[in-house]
């Protein structure tokens, strides 16, 4: 299908996103557009406003920042996986990218829209969420660092205000083990489920409406999975343990 | 924007998207649409010289930048593109619905890989789908393309391949042993 009828803005600035985001009712950032425009063609989302972003200058940035890396709100997955300072400094970030669409679709995507579109089975809030890391989100009223585990809310909802742009992404330093496993039906596509290790903390994607922390001695403790056409609940609860293993041995 | 090197008028309607733009504005019919989210790569260009999906693209974000399509590889008449030489060579297609979609995507997979090995050519090409071929053939395409691309005569690779047929025997022969 085609998108529905939107009023479309193309802001030069960080500061006149703020301000359309401000004033606008029912307004939708559109950074990558992988999300979103499938969302759009299938009329799934029918925003009033659509605030492209692509035009802002200096948001593609990929620098090191309090111990960690910062990625800037127009840094495409595929910048981030070929970057060696990520690789240096965060490598399960490098290592995620292989798991996130595929090239071609990371040409466009970006690492701040698949958290700001908090889908329960994507690999990068989980990321987020296992590392300890946060967002930066920015507003006419100001800017706010915003901890993974605040930002998902449930199902492609975020604490982020209708008025605020998320700016950037924070990944902290890695140091000792890591892993990412996750199971899909076909290469590229999101996970029935998936486990991240890093830093002692194990998250849990595709198993419950937001990436999820969970004890890596009983990881399917407190777990209530939906089951769909892929995967049954208790096939879920299954791969949760079966990944676990897996990366506790990586 | 510029297609194919020429600069071409603007979408009217931000809602247009960058595949059908191309198809219906532009009369660029080489660019196929399947399935409209992202999934089946049949629509996909080089967008700055980088394979994206166009049908994930509105067409207004491609004001100022430069698109490639299928027919700006090669002019009419003109010498094949050494992906669509590798393809016509090891029979890459059957139906040819996918077809340009592979291609554009293989030219700009073989940009950033010019001398893959047979799991990186599974992951490039893995974003794009082809319910003729079992994928054998594109696979063998795709490693034709890579020594078809370094055959040029300041290719260090040349040398090595100069006994290669043109219609590719040996590409084939080896693509079968796996």
């Amino acid at each position: 299908m085609k998108p529905p009828p939107f009023e479309y803005y193309a802001p030069k600035s960080i500061d006149e996103v703020c301000a359309l985001l401000s004033t606008l009712e029912d307004a939708k950032v559109l950074a990558g557009g992988q999300s979103l425009v499938p969302l759009l063609n299938f009329r799934l989302a029918r925003p009033a406003h659509l605030v492209d972003i692509n035009r802002v200058p200096d948001m593609a940035g990929i620098y090191e920042r309090d111990g960690g890396v910062a990625v800037g709100a127009l840094a495409r997955q595929a910048a981030v996986e070929d970057s060696a300072l990520v690789a240096r400094i965060c490598p399960l970030l490098t290592e995620t990218m292989g798991l996130v669409a595929h090239r071609v679709i990371r040409h466009r995507g970006t690492i701040c829209g698949s958290l700001a579109h908090s889908d329960p089975a994507s690999e990068l809030p989980a990321v987020l969420l296992a590392l300890g890391g946060h967002v930066i989100a920015r507003s006419t009223r100001g800017e706010r660092a915003i901890p993974a585990a605040q930002l998902f809310k449930s199902v492609f909802e975020t604490t982020l205000a209708p008025d605020e742009l998320l700016v950037e992404a924070w990944f902290p330093a890695l140091s000792g083990a890591f892993a990412i496993a996750e199971e899909s039906r076909r290469h590229g596509d999101f996970a029935l489920a998936g486990v991240v290790w890093a830093a002692g903390r194990l998250a849990l994607f595709g198993v419950a409406s937001t990436p999820v922390l969970a004890d890596h001695r009983d990881p399917t403790k407190g777990l209530h999975p939906s089951g769909d056409l892929e995967a049954t609940p208790e096939f879920r609860l299954h791969l949760v343990k079966v990944l676990t293993e897996r990366v506790l041995a990586a | 924007m510029k297609v194919n090197g020429v600069e071409r008028p603007a979408a009217a309607d931000p809602r247009r998207l960058l595949s059908d733009h191309l198809r219906h504005d532009l009369g660029l019919t080489g660019t196929h649409v399947g399935c409209e989210h992202g999934v089946c790569g049949c629509c996909t260009v080089l967008f700055d010289g980088a394979p994206v999906r166009s049908c994930l693209m509105l067409a207004v974000q491609a004001e100022g930048h430069e698109v490639t399509t299928i027919e700006g590889l090669a002019a009419p008449g003109a010498a094949l593109h050494p992906v669509q030489q590798a393809f016509h060579e090891c029979h890459g297609l059957q139906c040819g619905f996918c077809t340009p979609g592979f291609v554009m995507s293989v030219v700009g997979f073989l940009k950033e890989n010019p001398n893959p090995s047979p799991e990186q050519i599974d992951e490039g090409i893995s974003g794009n789908l082809c319910r003729c071929t079992g994928y054998a053939s594109i696979r063998r395409a795709v490693q034709r393309a890579a020594e078809l691309t370094s055959l040029s005569p300041s290719g260090e690779r040349a040398a090595e391949l100069t006994s290669l047929s043109p219609s590719g025997e040996r590409v084939r022969e080896r693509g079968e042993e796996r």
